[in-house]
C-alpha cells in the first residue's frame, strides 16, 4: 500500500509541474502586455514595472525564480487586482467554490445513485421509463440554460430564492442544483445499467434464494458491486463540476474563483492564472487519488499496489 | 431524426429564404415576437431569429468538425495503442488517464487565447491558390480572418474531446487483433499498416461512427460554455453561448425579455437531445455489449 501511495504521489508532482509549466508559457508567450495602455509609459517606468512584477530577465530566468517562488509557498501578485498577492485572492475565492463544489458534488451522487437504482430496481416501469427519460433531458439542457430558467422561475416570479450574490445560505440552493443537475442525470444512467448488470448475476440470485427480502439484496449485496463505476467516475465528474462551476459562478453572481480565471485570462494576469490552475489542479488530482484508494478499498479484486 | 432535419434545413436556407440580416440594427429594440420577427429583436434591434440561425450555422460547424477532429485523434491513437500492445499500449492509455483527470478545458482555454492572434497574422498574410483544371482561385488570407477563432476553437475541442474515442477504438482493437482474419492476413504477408487500415478499420467503423454522433453535442456544449463566457465566439458573429449569454444578462425583475433567453435555450436543447437521443439510439442497436 505505501508503495501504492508513494508512485501515485510522484505521479502527481510530475502531473503538476507539466501543468504549471505548460500555463506559465503559453500565459508568458501571449501577445500582449500586461501593462499595455492607452498612454505609453516611458521606457525606465516600464523596467520598474517590470522588475516590481518580477518579469525582467530571460524567459527562462523567469520561469526558474517563479518555480522556486512557489516551493515557498508564494504565488506572487497579481497585476490586475492592485496590491493584492494571488494567496489573499485565492483564500478569499476558494472557500465559496468550495463550498458550492461539494455540495454539488454530494447532490449529484446520492441524488443520481438513488435515481439509477430505483429505476433498475423498477425495470420497465413508469418510474424507470420517466427518470431515464428525464436524465437524458437533464443532460442535453446546459448549466447555462437551466440556471437563467431557475432564476427567472423561483427568484423572479415566485421569489422563494435570492437571484444571486453569495450572502445566506439560501443562495447556495439553486447555484448547487443547477451545478449538479447534468451529473444526477449521467449517474443515475450509470447506476441503472451496471445495477440491471448485477442484479442479474448469481449471486443475487443466492442472495434471494436464501430468502432475504428486495432491500436488503439491494442494500448488503448489489449496491457494493453495483458502485464501482461510479465510484471511478468521481474523478471525471469532479473535473466536469469544477470547469462547469466557472459557468454557475458566473450566472449567480458568487464571487469565487471562476470570476478570478475568466478576468486573468482576459487581463492577461499570467500570475493569478497560473495560481488558479494550479489550485484546480491540485484540487483535481488530489481527488483522483482519494477515489483510486477507495476504488481498491472496495473492490477486492483489483490489486493496485503489487 | 426528423427534428434535426428540420433544425439543419433551416440552418442552411432561412437566410435565402426570410431575407433578414442577423446584423442589421434597426431603432426596434426589445420588440415581443410578432409575425415580421418571429423571434423578437435584442437590444440593437437586431431580428432574433436570424440571429438564431446564425448561432445554429456557427454551433454546429464548430460541433460537427471538431467532432471529426476528435474522430481522427481518438481513432489514430486508439489504432496504435491496440495493435502495438504491451508497454506502448500502457504508457498510452495511462496517458490518457492523467489528462481525464487534469481539467482540460481550461488549459485549452488558455491555449486557443495565445493563438488566436497569432493565427490571425497569418491568415492575414496567406495567399491561398487553388487550381481546378484551367481556372484558378486565389483565397486573399485577410477574408478568413473572421474565422480565425471558429477555426482554433474547432482544433480546440477536437483535441479535448478525444478521449473517450481512443478508450472505445483500443478496446475493439484488442479483441479484434487476436482474431482469425487478422492471423490470415499476416500470414499472407500482408504489412501492419494494410492489416490496420484494410482490415481492423473497416470493422471499428460502426461504433466510431455512433461515438462520432455522441461527441458531436458534447462539442457543441464545450463551444457554448466558452462562448457564454465571452471566451468563444466573438461579437458581432454569435453562437447559441453569446446569444444565451445575452439573454442572461437582460433577465430583471422590472420587465422581463424572455425571448432573448427563451428561443436560443430552446433551440439548443431540442437539437442536444435530437443529438443524444440519435447516438443512444445507433449504440443500442449497433454495440450488442451495452443492449439491454
Amino acid at each position: 500500500m505505501f508503495a501504492f501511495i508513494l508512485r501515485r504521489f510522484l505521479g502527481f508532482i510530475v502531473v503538476l509541474w507539466c501543468v504549471i509549466t505548460l500555463t506559465f508559457f503559453l500565459a508568458r508567450l501571449a501577445p500582449g502586455s500586461p501593462f499595455s495602455r492607452e498612454r505609453k509609459v516611458p521606457a525606465f517606468v516600464e523596467k520598474q514595472l517590470l522588475e516590481h512584477y518580477k518579469l525582467s530577465g530571460t524567459l527562462w530566468e523567469q520561469y526558474t525564480a517563479y518555480l522556486g517562488d512557489l516551493l515557498h509557498g508564494d504565488l506572487r501578485v497579481s497585476f490586475k487586482y492592485r496590491d493584492r498577492s494571488v494567496n489573499e485572492l485565492i483564500g478569499d475565492g476558494l472557500p465559496v467554490s468550495a463550498v458550492l463544489g461539494l455540495s454539488a458534488f454530494i447532490l449529484a451522487t446520492t441524488l443520481g445513485v438513488w435515481l439509477g437504482s430505483l429505476a433498475a430496481l423498477r425495470q420497465h416501469t413508469l418510474i424507470d421509463t420517466g427518470s431515464m427519460l428525464g436524465a437524458m433531458a437533464l443532460i442535453s439542457v446546459p448549466t447555462f440554460v437551466t440556471g437563467p430558467v431557475l432564476v427567472l422561475v423561483f427568484g423572479l416570479w415566485l421569489r422563494w430564492l435570492p437571484v444571486g450574490g453569495w450572502s445566506s445560505s439560501k443562495s447556495l440552493i439553486l447555484p448547487a442544483i443547477t451545478l449538479a443537475g447534468p451529473y444526477i442525470a449521467y449517474i443515475a444512467r450509470l447506476m441503472r445499467s451496471s445495477m440491471l448488470e448485477v442484479l442479474s448475476q448469481d449471486f443475487i440470485r443466492t442472495a434471494r434464494a436464501k430468502g432475504l427480502t428486495d432491500s436488503a439484496v439491494v442494500a448488503r449485496h448489489a449496491l457494493k458491486v453495483a458502485i464501482l463505476p461510479i465510484v471511478s467516475f468521481l474523478g471525471p465528474l469532479a473535473a466536469n463540476l469544477l470547469t462547469g462551476s466557472i459557468v454557475v459562478e458566473t450566472i449567480f453572481n458568487i464571487p469565487g474563483m471562476g470570476g478570478y480565471f475568466v478576468n486573468a485570462i482576459l487581463n492577461r494576469d499570467v500570475f493569478l492564472l497560473c495560481g488558479v490552475v494550479i489550485v484546480y489542479c491540485v484540487i483535481l488530482v488530489g481527488l483522483n487519488f482519494v477515489v483510486d484508494v477507495a476504488y481498491t478499498a472496495l473492490d477486492r479484486r483489483i490489486k493496485l499496489y503489487e | 431524426m426528423a427534428v434535426l432535419t428540420i433544425i439543419v434545413l433551416f440552418t442552411l436556407f432561412a437566410p435565402a429564404l426570410f431575407h433578414t440580416d442577423p446584423h442589421s440594427t434597426s431603432g426596434l429594440q426589445y420588440a415581443p415576437p410578432s409575425g415580421k420577427h418571429f423571434f423578437g429583436t435584442d437590444v440593437n434591434g437586431r431580428d432574433m431569429f436570424s440571429r438564431v440561425v446564425e448561432g445554429a450555422r456557427i454551433s454546429l460547424l464548430v460541433g460537427l468538425s471538431g467532432a471529426l477532429v476528435s474522430f481522427f485523434i481518438g481513432t489514430t491513437y486508439g489504432l496504435i495503442a491496440g495493435y502495438m500492445g504491451g508497454t506502448v499500449d500502457s504508457v498510452m492509455m495511462r496517458l490518457v488517464e492523467i489528462l481525464y483527470a487534469i481539467p482540460r478545458l481550461i488549459i485549452i482555454i488558455i491555449a486557443s487565447f495565445v493563438f488566436d492572434p497569432i493565427l490571425r497574422e497569418y491568415l492575414a498574410g496567406l495567399h491561398l491558390k487553388l487550381g481546378f483544371g484551367n481556372a484558378a482561385f486565389v483565397i486573399e488570407g485577410i477574408t478568413l480572418v473572421g474565422y480565425s477563432k471558429v477555426l482554433i476553437l474547432i482544433l480546440a475541442l477536437g483535441m479535448i474531446e478525444w478521449l473517450t474515442m481512443a478508450r472505445i477504438v483500443r478496446g475493439q482493437v484488442l479483441s479484434l487483433k487476436n482474431q482469425q482474419f487478422v492471423l490470415a492476413a499476416r500470414s499472407l504477408g500482408q504489412s501492419h499498416t494494410r492489416i490496420v487500415t484494410r482490415h481492423l478499420l473497416p470493422n471499428l467503423i460502426g461504433i466510431v461512427v455512433v461515438y462520432l454522433t455522441l461527441t458531436i453535442p458534447a462539442v457543441i456544449l464545450d463551444e457554448s460554455f466558452l462562448s457564454f463566457l465571452g471566451l468563444g465566439i466573438q461579437a458581432p458573429q454569435a453562437s447559441w453561448g453569446s446569444l444565451l449569454a445575452e439573454g442572461a444578462q437582460v433577465i430583471n425583475p422590472i420587465r422581463s425579455y424572455w425571448w432573448l433567453l427563451g428561443y436560443p435555450a430552446a433551440v439548443m436543447s431540442i437539437t442536444l437531445l435530437a443529438l443524444n437521443f440519435l447516438g443512444d439510439g445507433l449504440r443500442d442497436a449497433l454495440d450488442p455489449r451495452q443492449r439491454r
